[in-house]
């Protein structure tokens, strides 16, 4: 095949032999998908550290093999093998055999309310996602920081796709909601020096755990007043400025607050942003982000940024639209932040400057502007990339951004732009002929 | 009296930075409305190209036996870094900035930070954490003037700052291609029909406003002698506020705003401690910009969207 790959002939021959091979899964549904997903990930539970044995690795790679391969070259061969037999193989096999039960299940669950279908497809990810990652604590953390990633791309998409302003604003919104959050939850069950004894019974914490991560979303969305109200009297790059500054002052301010541990950071924070917790935030933050944009506001949001005037002209209140939105956007920064700030159990004012803005700011436009998907993708991929090349040591940061580069070359807008997101029509079997389009 | 004239000389010299960090940022906001986030680095290439010119000249002095004054070093190394640096800016713009012109500017905001990312770990990679220490190129002299401390250092940086401000004032004003930059600044599409050579000009703006980051690179180095692949950092993203905070496209606008900058962060730590300078700083910035949306010397927004 690859010696008569520059040949017409050949090429065609090999389309329609890949063609061949994945027309049937043109018709697998998600449903599937996540069955084939399950099988290989209970696979590598049972069968994984013993295959890993003898392919010669000292455990399961923990990353796809990825980190394996960089520091030992010679394991590729076994790698190989071992992405083969774990993940492409079963998930292959697994969605092609159960194609028929998925379809079936699919639209049986079509003729319920669409909740049930989503709840059930949300249960199976969440189990596919857990089995994935309990097998070391390594992938339980890097989880639990893509998906608070996923809300932070999101929420900032809202923003620099959905209303096309540039804001640099976001690193202080998740330091706001870490912080609150954090406070909060330290004040009430937490024995701390500063902050003194626990007020309640720390049974009571998984419970006012979601109070907090609110509380803190709200400051962010206060403290973003700050920022819109002077930012939206005027149309322009003066967001950019006057977010960039706004970031610089938390970040100040947070390091000027002794009494949380100034530039030395606040930590003790209670074990409370377990994986669950963290996917339930998630798949809420997605739900309510992905409904907001696709609401008349979201679409309101649109025409702001495609023409203001016009926008204007046919009733939108665009300073109102454009104030929602961006407080909008902090919110959900700011429970990115808490959960954050929960997950690593310390804060430090540090870590919410310049660098966490290039961070995210990456996230979005390599994902894709405008687009819930895009940044999904976005926060997912970054994230997996920046830890598959962690081996690289510092050259990693001039591989990330050439390809950053190259994607904004290539594609402007990022990877997958401007895509509509319909959870209807994503879990929707897809054995039947489109004859209600 | 004394110790605010003092400050206020500080403050000259600390906004000298800003204020040719600065104009390299508006000069490009001003003709293509895009911010050059790689700028903070291209100061920092900049001061190890000075850094490089500077230990050398003064090596192959030493070798040859030849006394060369310091002042001649220092021109000499101003000029050298200032040439070399241009083709950096140049390089940048070709890379990261041509590609994108028809698309998103925020894109093109994205390349131009990642650029900047790949300029700061590229030195790490090839040179190593350890900072540099620049030569010591002028023999410090102080002078007491009723009270108020200047060295010779101060005065260079200072007049080095404002008469480089001054003369790319008069080249933007006075020469046929400062005409063409400000005739590209008033519009973008109709300027190159009319003979315009659209890519000369913005490699020329990107070649200017570099130059001038290398001039505030080496003088930065005589000033501040610890380099760090890290430096452009802190100084290239406060000369981006001020930039702003000048005004779109306004030379003198955003260097007044360097020097006031400058004033700003040094009258802080004289009054409050010095942890606080960049809240009390920013919220000044703020607060400015809040009542002033269109910086000191901008006119309204009013360019087309091109996202």
């Amino acid at each position: 095949m690859k010696a008569t790959g520059s040949l017409p002939a050949g090429r065609s021959k090999f389309k329609i032999y890949r063609d061949k091979l994945l027309a049937p899964y043109i018709q697998v549904p998600v449903l599937g998908w996540l069955a084939g997903l399950l099988i290989s990930t209970l696979l590598e539970t049972f069968i994984g550290p013993y295959l890993a044995m003898v392919l010669g690795m000292s455990d399961v790679p923990a990353l796809f093999g990825f980190t394996v391969v960089l520091k030992q070259p010679v394991l590729i061969p076994g790698v190989i093998i071992y992405l083969l037999i774990i993940y492409v193989l079963p998930i292959a096999i697994g969605a092609r055999l159960t194609k028929s039960l998925a379809n079936y299940i699919a639209g049986k669950l079509q003729q319920y309310p669409f909740w049930i279908s989503a709840v059930i497809h949300i249960v199976l990810l969440y189990v596919v996602i857990n089995t994935w990652a309990v097998m070391n604590d390594y992938r339980v953390l890097l989880a639990k920081l893509i998906m608070i990633a996923v809300i932070v791309t999101l929420s900032l998409n809202v923003i620099n796709g959905y209303m096309g302003e540039f804001s640099c604003s976001h690193p202080g919104f998740i330091a706001l909601g870490a912080y609150t959050a954090s406070i909060i939850t330290v004040l009430f069950f937490v024995n701390d020096s500063v902050l003194g004894a626990a007020l309640l019974p720390p049974v009571l914490a998984p419970f006012l755990f979601p109070v907090a991560l609110i509380l803190g979303g709200l400051m962010a969305s206060l403290f973003s007043l700050l920022v819109a109200v002077p930012a939206f009297n005027t149309r322009g790059d003066y967001l950019a400025i006057i977010s960039l500054a706004f970031t610089f002052i938390i970040k100040s301010l947070l390091e000027n607050l002794q009494i949380f541990g100034g530039a030395r950071g606040f930590m003790n924070q209670p074990n409370l942003a377990t994986l669950p917790v963290v996917f339930l935030w998630t798949v809420l933050a997605v739900w309510i982000i992905n409904n907001f944009v696709r609401s008349t506001l979201g679409k309101a949001l649109n025409a702001v940024r495609d023409n203001e005037t016009a926008a204007n002209a046919m009733t939108v209140d665009t300073k109102k639209t454009k104030m929602t939105a961006f407080m909008f956007a902090a919110f959900w920064a700011g429970i990115a932040g808490g959960l954050f700030a929960h997950v690593m159990r310390y804060v430090n004012p540090g870590s919410f400057g310049i660098k966490k803005l290039a961070e995210v700011l990456a996230m979005v436009y390599f994902g894709g502007l405008n687009s819930v998907i895009g940044s999904i993708v976005g926060a997912v991929g970054f994230n997996l990339l920046s830890e598959m090349l962690r081996p690289l040591e510092i050259f990693k940061w001039i591989i990330i951004p050439l390809l950053l580069i190259l994607v904004m070359i290539f594609r402007p807008t990022g990877l997958i732009a401007f895509k509509d997101f319909d959870p209807k029509k994503l879990l929707r079997a897809k054995n039947k002929k489109e004859e209600d389009k | 009296m004394q110790y605010f004239l003092q400050n206020l000389v500080n403050g000259l010299q600390w906004g000298s930075f800003y204020a040719l960090v600065a104009i390299g940022y508006s000069m490009v906001y001003g003709i293509l409305m895009l911010f050059n986030f790689a700028h903070g680095d291209i100061f920092m290439v900049g001061a190890y190209i000075g850094f490089f010119t500077a230990t050398g000249l003064v090596a192959l002095a030493a070798v040859g036996n030849i006394i060369l004054p310091s002042w001649v070093i220092i021109t000499l190394t101003m000029l050298i870094a200032m040439f070399l640096n241009a083709f950096v800016g140049m390089a940048v713009e070709r890379i990261g900035y041509r590609p994108l012109r028809d698309a998103p500017r925020a894109s093109a905001a994205i390349t131009g930070l990642m650029i900047g990312i790949i300029l700061e770990t590229g030195n790490l990679a090839l040179l190593g954490a350890s900072r540099r220490a620049f030569p010591p190129l002028i023999k410090p002299v102080t002078y007491n003037i009723s009270g108020v401390f200047i060295t010779n250092q101060k005065i260079l940086i200072i007049v080095v700052a404002l008469s480089l401000t001054f003369m790319l004032h008069l080249f933007i004003r006075h020469t046929k291609w400062g005409m063409a930059m400000r005739a590209m600044a008033y519009d973008f599409v109709i300027t190159p029909l009319m003979g315009v050579p659209l890519n000369t000009i913005i490699a020329l703006t990107f070649a200017i406003g570099s130059a001038l980051a290398a001039a505030a690179g080496v003088l930065f180095g005589i000033a501040y002698p610890v380099l760090g692949p890290y430096m452009g950092i802190i100084i290239g993203w406060k000369a981006f506020v001020a930039a702003i905070l000048g005004g779109r496209g306004s030379i003198l606008g955003s260097a007044a705003a360097g020097f006031l900058l400058g004033f700003i962060e040094i009258f802080v730590v004289m009054i409050f401690p010095s942890t606080m300078r960049d809240f009390i700083a920013y919220s000044i910035i703020l607060l400015i910009l809040t009542f002033l949306p269109n910086g000191f010397f901008g006119e309204p927004y009013s360019a087309r969207l091109r996202l």
